[in-house]
């Protein structure tokens, strides 16, 4: 926020390190940043993301310790990591699962962004940087599902490597880019090897970014309303450090539950056959997180086209911001859109279904229809629910909303016990 | 900053540009070999032929080899397969071109234009589907062969003909012939 450089260096120690690097100046702005004091448990998810960052950064570089990218030793190392490396087994299950968590902690982050309207001004940039960093993570959870080189990895590899030959023209040309060789091979397992060691720094730096784009409008919250004085907010510490902590707490014990007791449930078990470049599993799937993509993807007849619905389903997110016509952030305050976000949320959830189902039938028939609805909701729905839906009238401030939440009369409250800074 | 005075451009307008796109174009270049070295390498490009041996292969049967990395189907196809192929109009084809690597391209996708000249009763192709690029069932005997008894991708359900032909799905071409010439009756080298 604007009122940033308050910060008084305390000794003779900070006062030299400050004139020569203001770092301490950045941490005093995180410990007192000025948070909405009625954001709910929906907002600790950035939180939690970013403990899950430091943890797959942590574990993948231990588990590249004992990795081998080559293609006649990748399945076997994995294995190695499996059965002979100390707590390897552990190190490599919390990496693997820590990506299905990231996601499921990710998903609903966008969701509250989307429920709360997170994204509209002044907060765009701030959700274009998330979007970009969601974009990011499917390529680093996409690269790293590939390095086992079991059947589901390489044929995962071989399909979405693929997409890009779509491309009128220069498609085949940036297919075989992609793969080193004519088919996905050892250039290909090499490279993805390599950008998947890469792309979670990308990450760290635009979560930077990120934070940065937060902390300047600050933090949006349930009603939606701007911070007006003071009295709205809370400091970060101690009070959202402990929220945080206590919701990463609950996070973790979901985490330990999959980690300890059933590390392959997200996994697909075609995955430890070794990958055979001559034989096509019967049935493939991404990982779960990309199958409302993957249904999108094959609901449209047309290799192009399918393509093109794919990669649009995450493009229509980045002019997300001036698709929704309507001030009101909140659905609070939204009657109409409320529901529609609740039917989009289940429309998203039934991509994700019918993504996982084969590609036949009724399945396919279903797919159509919820793309349709999906794209819909976007380019048709936001737009002319801004015009014609009523809002119910907004609260005056943050703190008269939350007093009258809690019974009392809110002039008289706030007059005999003001809110500490 | 530059003269303000003219609305000619000014000789260090000139030179600004100049610069500017000498070093745009030199960064181009520098670029090049840091996406270049993605591309296939001289050791990739090496496997490009293999031999492979017919003659065990009955009337009927297939036979896959492995061909840069890729399955290439070879078939020994019986009368009716050949027959079946021959019958179907071009209209009637989803992809009116051969895909034949060994004639011209935009050759029409004629069941003579599909299999080697003098040798129809093999078919030999790469056995990638062309939607993105699973290999397809139907080289075993008990496979799913799809609505015209030739091939089917299970990965988004394309269906292919006794010729590779696609005929229904969302594969847009059909399965490429390799080059390939036959060095004995029995023998052909692929690449």
């Amino acid at each position: 926020m604007s009122e940033d450089h308050t910060y008084q260096p305390s000794n003779a120690f900070t006062r030299w390190l400050d004139e020569r690097l203001p770092i301490m100046g950045i941490v005093d702005h995180m410990m007192g940043y000025p948070t909405p004091k009625n954001i709910n448990y929906w907002w600790t998810f950035g939180g939690i993301l970013s403990f899950c960052l430091v943890a797959q950064i942590v574990t993948g570089v231990i588990l590249a310790m004992h990795y081998t990218p080559h293609v006649s030793m990748a399945f076997n190392s994995i294995e190695h990591i499996m059965r002979d490396v100390n707590y390897g087994h552990l190190l490599r299950y919390a990496h693997a699962n820590g990506a299905s968590m990231f996601f499921i902690a990710v998903y609903i982050h966008m969701f509250r962004g989307l429920y709360y309207g997170s994204y509209k001004a002044p907060r765009e940039v701030l959700w274009i940087l998330g979007v970009v960093i969601f974009l990011l993570m499917m390529a680093a959870g996409f690269m790293g599902y590939v390095l086992p080189w079991g059947q589901m990895s390489f044929w995962g590899a071989t399909v979405i490597t693929n997409l890009f030959s779509a491309i009128p023209y220069v498609g085949e040309a940036i297919r075989e880019l992609l793969w080193g060789g004519f088919s996905v091979d050892n250039p290909t397992l090499n490279r993805f090897f390599s950008l998947h060691y890469l792309i979670p720094f990308i990450i760290a730096g635009v979560v930077i970014l990120h934070i940065w784009a937060l902390h300047v409008p600050g933090n949006n919250n349930p009603l939606g309303i701007n911070v007006k004085d003071k009295q709205d907010t809370v400091p970060f510490h101690p009070y959202m450090t402990a929220k945080d902590g206590f919701a990463l707490v609950l996070f973790l014990i979901l985490f330990s539950y999959f980690v300890f007791f059933n590390p392959n449930a997200m996994g697909h078990p075609d995955n430890y056959i070794e990958a055979n470049p001559l034989v096509t599993p019967a049935h493939i799937v991404p990982e779960w997180y990309y199958l409302p993509f993957y249904a999108i993807l094959r609901a449209v007849p047309d290799k192009l086209g399918g393509v093109v619905a794919m990669f649009g389903a995450i493009a229509v997110l980045f002019v997300l911001p001036w698709l929704d016509t309507s001030k009101v952030r909140s659905a609070r305050f939204r009657p109409m859109y409320r529901q529609f976000f609740f039917i989009f949320v289940a429309c998203c959830m039934g991509l994700g279904y019918l993504g996982a189902m084969p590609a036949e039938g009724i399945y396919v028939i279903a797919s159509r229809i919820l793309t349709v609805y999906y794209f819909a909701h976007f380019l048709i729905i936001l737009p002319v629910l801004g015009m014609v839906e009523k809002p119910k009238p907004l609260p005056e401030s943050i703190s008269k909303a939350v007093l009258d939440a809690h019974g009392g009369s809110a002039s008289a409250n706030t007059a005999a016990a003001p809110e500490k800074r | 900053m530059a003269v303000t005075d003219t609305d000619e451009p000014t000789r260090r307008d000139f030179l600004y540009i100049a610069t500017g796109s000498f070093t745009a174009i030199g960064g181009a270049f520098l670029v090049w070999p840091l996406i270049d070295q993605m591309n296939p390498d001289a050791s990739a490009l090496a496997l490009a032929s293999i031999e492979v041996d017919l003659s065990s292969i009955e009337v009927g049967q297939s036979m896959t080899v492995k061909w840069r990395g890729k399955p290439v189907f070879i078939r020994r196809r019986s009368a009716e397969e050949i027959e079946a192929a021959r019958a179907v109009p071009l209209s009637d084809l989803i992809d009116p071109e051969a895909r034949n690597d060994n004639l011209p391209e935009g050759s029409p996708a004629n069941d003579q234009n599909r299999a080697p000249a003098g040798k129809e009763e093999w078919l030999i192709m790469v056995g990638i589907c062309t939607h993105l690029g699973c290999v397809p069932k139907g080289q075993g005997m008990s496979d799913k062969k799809g609505d015209f008894g030739g091939w089917f991708c299970p990965c988004h359900g394309s269906h292919y003909d006794t010729a590779g032909r696609i005929r229904k799905g969302p594969a847009p071409q059909n399965l490429e012939v390799p080059v390939l010439t036959f060095l004995s009756d029995t023998k052909i080298k692929i690449g």
